[in-house]
């Protein structure tokens, strides 16, 4: 089942309570209704004052080092043999991921506010370097949750952190990963409400969050859109994204909603394969339930207690997702499907071997799909890949799978 | 009339404050709760807040979340609780229960199938901790049409605008969260309380109870004076935490902690 989207029926997307269909909403401890509520009016009034707008353009241009390139891969498509395969090259930016479009748009929004202090939750450590990157430039106070997992998963991004003078605070409980880094934020933020701006790191979280972080991360799609226009001459067949919470899925995705020629393909991480549940893909295995604020697709067990997650990639283990995907699934506009940890390391590989370009892991979920699309469509067809970040930060891992110590 | 509003017009008769002690459901073992949710009565509550264990607990300190942890090691579910209710009235009627914990677990078993067991196991209200009025639409009329009492969270950071919307929505008590921060937190401000629950008074006539920051008598005393009720949360499910290998001890702490309380509370009457 699909519909035709409309520009109408996009820009009553989210309604003013913050719901995206059944999904999304605002599903919070009553401490935090007042300043999501303001939140939400100062952002409204931000998103259409010429000034913040040509902050954000200025400071993605000079210090994001925005457009990213779109770039065609022509050797991977010789490989691949099928439709042509385009990488927008997000790993490019000051960074080195998608991440910090967000947060450079976060902290805009928290100096017009004010708000002197800001929280972040990070998985992969991207949206926390990201964050704390932001914070250094504008001499706000930086405090980063991380599971304890996670921290040791991703001790190069820790020691970046430090670096960008981040306090990086190690969180012990429940299953130590993203959704308890997440928790822990909610929880200093009801504490220092007041005085702190809390820089949630994807399309997730109680309205306006996946609102505004869509809009910021928008600014993928519409270099696309532009660049596929005037490199290629024409708007691609396939666009295809990774999937942890859907800020780079959703970015990428927006400006082409209406341009009905345009399939796309959020990709979930399989993990050890669905049937194992050792997965981390709540669009293709789980049912919709509340968590962070907002109803949305989870990874649950039948008593409604959240499930462990599994990934290989630390930025995708996470067992919610954003609530416009959600509502993109069910309304069947865009396809969400899933690549296990294997096919991704694969992936990462054949782009570093075949293009010399090192994806994160969470990107090669998105690389490892495509390449098996476009495998099956035709050589005048156009895939976008969205290459989310770089992969140095992965380079421990795959190196720990190789068996080699560094 | 349900039950909390019967017992709560009872002790404002005598000019009473009420005591509300809350623990998890399942902490330290699910078939430990029914029996010391009746030591919690023989200490002097009124109304109990019961905890339904959930494995994200954001509004909590770390106190609650580890008794959920403990809860949840032991298989608690949603189902479960209620059947400790149930169990729980065949030998009392008189005291109110509120089930307290998180939307999700209700949405996993359904609105209606959640509504009409809690019902029929005998609780009398509902605390949902992430669901504010606004997306409680689908919810509440289940709630009224059954009798079970909504109980909403006003904070130090409601606008009046929004107690005033708040209170429409709820029946029973309105649970006024003491102070910014988690379940635990402990700097809790006497004077501020007081200036923002009569403010609180002044706009609703649903009674109020405090919780968050409630240590011991005097702190309830203090709280007491200027509410309807008493929430008493973390230093009980620490006191069951650092006893939980021995359940006389366990049980004696509960009520050497809550009989003070109840001891204060009831001074104020006098
Ligand atoms: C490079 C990269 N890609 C993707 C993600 C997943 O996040 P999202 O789905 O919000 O884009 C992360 C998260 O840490 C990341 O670091």
């Amino acid at each position: 089942m699909s519909v035709k989207l409309t520009e109408e029926m996009l820009r009553a997307l989210p309604d003013t309570r913050g719901h995206f269909g059944a999904y999304g909403g605002r599903f919070v401890s009553e401490t935090l209704m007042d300043s999501l509520m303001q939140l939400e009016t100062e952002y409204l009034k931000l998103r259409d004052n010429p000034e913040f707008q040509a902050t954000f353009d200025k400071d993605l241009a000079d210090y994001v080092g925005r457009p990213s390139p779109l770039y065609f891969a022509e050797r991977l498509t010789r490989e691949t043999g099928g439709a042509q395969i385009w990488l927008k090259r997000e790993d490019l930016n000051h960074t080195g991921a998608h991440k910090v479009n967000n947060t450079i748009g976060q902290a805009l929004l928290a100096s017009f506010l004010g708000k002197k202090r800001v929280i972040a939750e990070t998985g992969a450590g991207q949206h926390g370097v990201a964050t704390a990157t932001v914070c250094a430039r504008l001499g706000l106070e930086c405090h980063v949750f991380m599971g304890s997992e996670d921290v040791k998963r991703q001790s190069l991004n820790v020691y970046r952190m430090k670096l960008l003078g981040a306090e990086v605070h190690a969180v012990e409980s429940g299953t130590k990963t993203l959704k308890d880094a997440m928790n822990e934020a909610m929880r200093d933020w009801v504490t220092n409400v007041d005085e702190t701006f809390y820089i949630i790191g994807t399309v997730a979280g109680p309205h306006p969050y996946p609102m505004l972080v869509r809009d910021f991360q928008a600014v993928i799609g519409r270099e696309t859109r532009r660049q596929s226009l005037e490199q290629a001459g024409r708007l691609p067949d396939a666009l295809v994204a990774c999937v942890g919470g859907g800020s780079n899925a959703i970015g990428l995705f927006y400006p082409f909603l209406t341009d009905e020629s345009v399939a796309m393909y959020g990709v979930e991480a399989g993990g050890l394969g669905l049937s194992s549940g050792q997965h981390a893909a709540p669009l293709c295995a789980g049912r919709p339930g509340v968590l962070h604020g907002n109803r949305t697709y989870l990874m649950e067990d039948e008593n409604g207690q959240i499930a462990g997650t599994h990934s290989v990639s630390a930025g995708l283990d996470y067992p919610g997702v954003g609530p416009e995907h959600s509502w993109l699934k069910d309304v069947g506009r865009a396809q969400y499907v899933s690549v296990t940890d294997d096919e991704a390391l694969d992936g990462f590989r054949k782009l570093t071997r075949v293009e010399g370009i090192m994806p994160a892991l969470e990107s090669a979920h998105a690389v490892a799909y495509a390449t098996k699309l476009a495998a099956s469509m035709d050589k005048d067809q156009m895939v976008v890949i969205n290459v989310s970040g770089r992969g140095d930060k992965d380079i421990h891992t795959i190196a720990q799978l190789d068996g080699i110590e560094i | 009339m349900s039950r909390i509003q019967s017992v709560l017009q009872a002790l404002k008769g005598q000019g009473r404050k009420a005591l509300i002690p809350y623990i998890t459901a399942g902490d330290p073992h699910p078939d430990r709760t029914v029996e010391l949710m009746h030591t919690l009565v023989e200490a002097g509550a009124d109304i109990i807040e019961l905890g339904v264990p959930f494995s994200d607990p954001m509004a909590d300190g770390p106190v609650i979340q580890l008794a959920c942890e403990r809860a949840l090691e032991h298989g608690t579910s949603l189902r479960q609780v209620l059947e400790m209710v149930k169990t729980f009235r065949s030998r009392d009627d008189k005291t109110a229960i509120v089930l307290m914990g998180y939307l999700n677990p209700v949405e996993a078993m359904g609105y209606e199938a959640f509504s009409d067991a809690a019902k029929a196991a005998g609780v009398d209200g509902v605390l949902t901790v992430d669901l504010p009025p606004e997306e409680a639409e689908d919810v509440a009329p289940l709630f009224a049409e059954r009798g079970l009492d909504p109980i909403f969270l006003l904070a130090p950071t409601t606008t009046e605008d929004r107690i005033r919307a708040i209170s429409q929505h709820s029946s029973g008590y309105i649970y006024y969260v003491s102070l910014k921060g988690v379940t635990g937190s402990a700097q809790l401000d006497v004077d501020d309380v007081a200036e923002k629950v009569s403010r609180i008074h002044a706009l609703t006539s649903v009674p109020v109870g405090v919780g968050f920051g409630i240590r011991n008598a005097e702190t309830a005393a203090a709280v007491g004076r200027v509410s309807d009720g008493v929430i008493v949360g973390s230093v009980l499910v620490d006191t069951i935490a650092k006893n939980q290998d021995d359940i006389e001890a366990l049980k004696s702490s509960l009520v050497n902690l809550l009989k003070p309380m109840r001891e204060a509370l009831d001074e104020l009457a006098s």
